[in-house]
């Protein structure tokens, strides 16, 4: 599934700096029901976490009343070069991993 | 006095033959984009915010993908879509010379699947199409409008002008009562646009997900309580055909974002 995220490339030690990820998902809420009156299954993306070199740096829980392609912004401190590794995982065993790296001066 | 009304009725009669070309002067034509409030706009000027390049990214990885008995890849005919695709949905319905009529992008998606591919056609709406659809029309983002140029379509841009003036449905109102006529007031708190097809497939609020210029149209069909015409009907393909032609010199917005 796509992801876009948006991490700064370059960053100096101790800025504050924004996050932003997009990823696809349909996120229906299992309230919905078809013509034939059937109850469409609950399919959403349940948590989000980001790391920072391998430490958690921002979690979220996602509920059945959050939009299709769920979009998240956050913001951390740079603290040195590396890498930021974003999970979403949702119902039906749904999981999706993005990267992004950082180089900080 | 007598003069005076003459002037008036010439001053009519010499404004009459654009009012009839467009409805709309074509400095007066304006985007979806201009009704928009700031938030949306903003969504759709991002493109890490805007979902609808979630769909163009998918189409990306679609275009180079194997597929159908030809175990062909749309790039390996069309190579760099970046140069060969650009300006290519600005023309778009086209008239295909096989058919006799003008086909939409993605029906020319589905021919080409067919007929170099050996694969089977995407179903209208699906998301790969939707995807291929908008990683092509991307390709033309800020080129100018100029579908419907071509001289072969002349009677199918007629065709689509004379369903958009003609009234139907239990409402009894044509496209023409809103688009060309009351734009720029409200219908029920929402703005009415000029009906500008500039960004499509693109990515609406209401829906949560991309969707073509033919789901608008069947949408505002099912809005005045007419019956819809099909996916891919030659009035669908006729009345997106003549939008084009009205939006021409607008440019391309794909994916847009809309409410």
């Amino acid at each position: 599934m796509a992801a876009l995220i948006n991490v700064p490339a370059r960053a100096k030690r101790g800025d504050i700096i924004e996050i932003r990820t997009l990823t696809s998902h349909i996120m229906e809420t299992g309230f919905r029901h078809t013509v034939a009156g059937a109850l469409v299954p609950r399919d959403i993306i349940t948590s989000f976490t980001c790391r920072y070199n391998g430490a958690e740096v921002f979690r979220a829980d996602l509920f059945p009343a959050i939009a299709a392609n769920p979009y998240l912004s956050f913001f951390t401190v740079a603290k040195e070069s590396g890498k930021f590794e974003f999970e979403w995982i949702g119902d039906n065993g749904f999981s999706s991993t993005a990267s992004a790296s950082i180089t900080v001066e | 006095m007598r003069r005076a009304r003459a002037i008036a009725v010439v001053a009519l009669l010499a404004a009459a033959p654009t009012l009839l070309a467009g409805g709309i002067a074509p400095e007066a034509r304006r985007s979806g984009y201009a009704f928009m409030g700031p938030e949306t706009r903003a969504m759709q000027d991002d493109d890490s915010s805007n979902p609808g390049m979630l769909f163009v990214l998918d189409g990306e990885t679609l275009w180079t993908r194997k597929t159908g008995g030809a175990d062909k890849a749309c790039a390996d005919c069309h190579g760099d879509a970046r140069s060969s695709m650009k300006g290519v949905a600005a023309r778009y319905p086209a008239f295909d010379k096989a058919a006799g009529r003008p086909v939409t992008l993605g029906q020319r998606i589905n021919l080409c699947r067919g007929n170099h591919q050996q694969a089977a056609p995407l179903p209208y709406e699906s998301r790969d199409l939707l995807a291929l659809s908008a990683f092509v029309a991307h390709q033309s983002r800020s080129v100018a409008i100029t579908a419907g140029d071509d001289p072969q379509l002349k009677p199918f841009v007629e065709q689509g002008r004379a369903l958009f003036v003609q009234r139907e449905g239990q409402l009894n109102l044509a496209c023409t009562n809103c688009h060309d006529d009351n734009f720029d007031k409200r219908l029920a708190g929402a703005p009415i646009t000029q009906g500008q097809p500039t960004g499509y497939p693109l990515y609406r609020l209401e829906w949560q997900t991309l969707g073509s210029l033919e789901r608008r149209l069947r949408s505002c069909m099912t809005g005045v309580r007419a019956q819809a015409y099909d996916y891919g009907s030659p009035e669908l393909v006729a009345l997106e055909l003549y939008l084009m032609s009205r939006a021409r010199g607008l440019p391309m917005e794909t994916p847009a974002v809309r409410p």
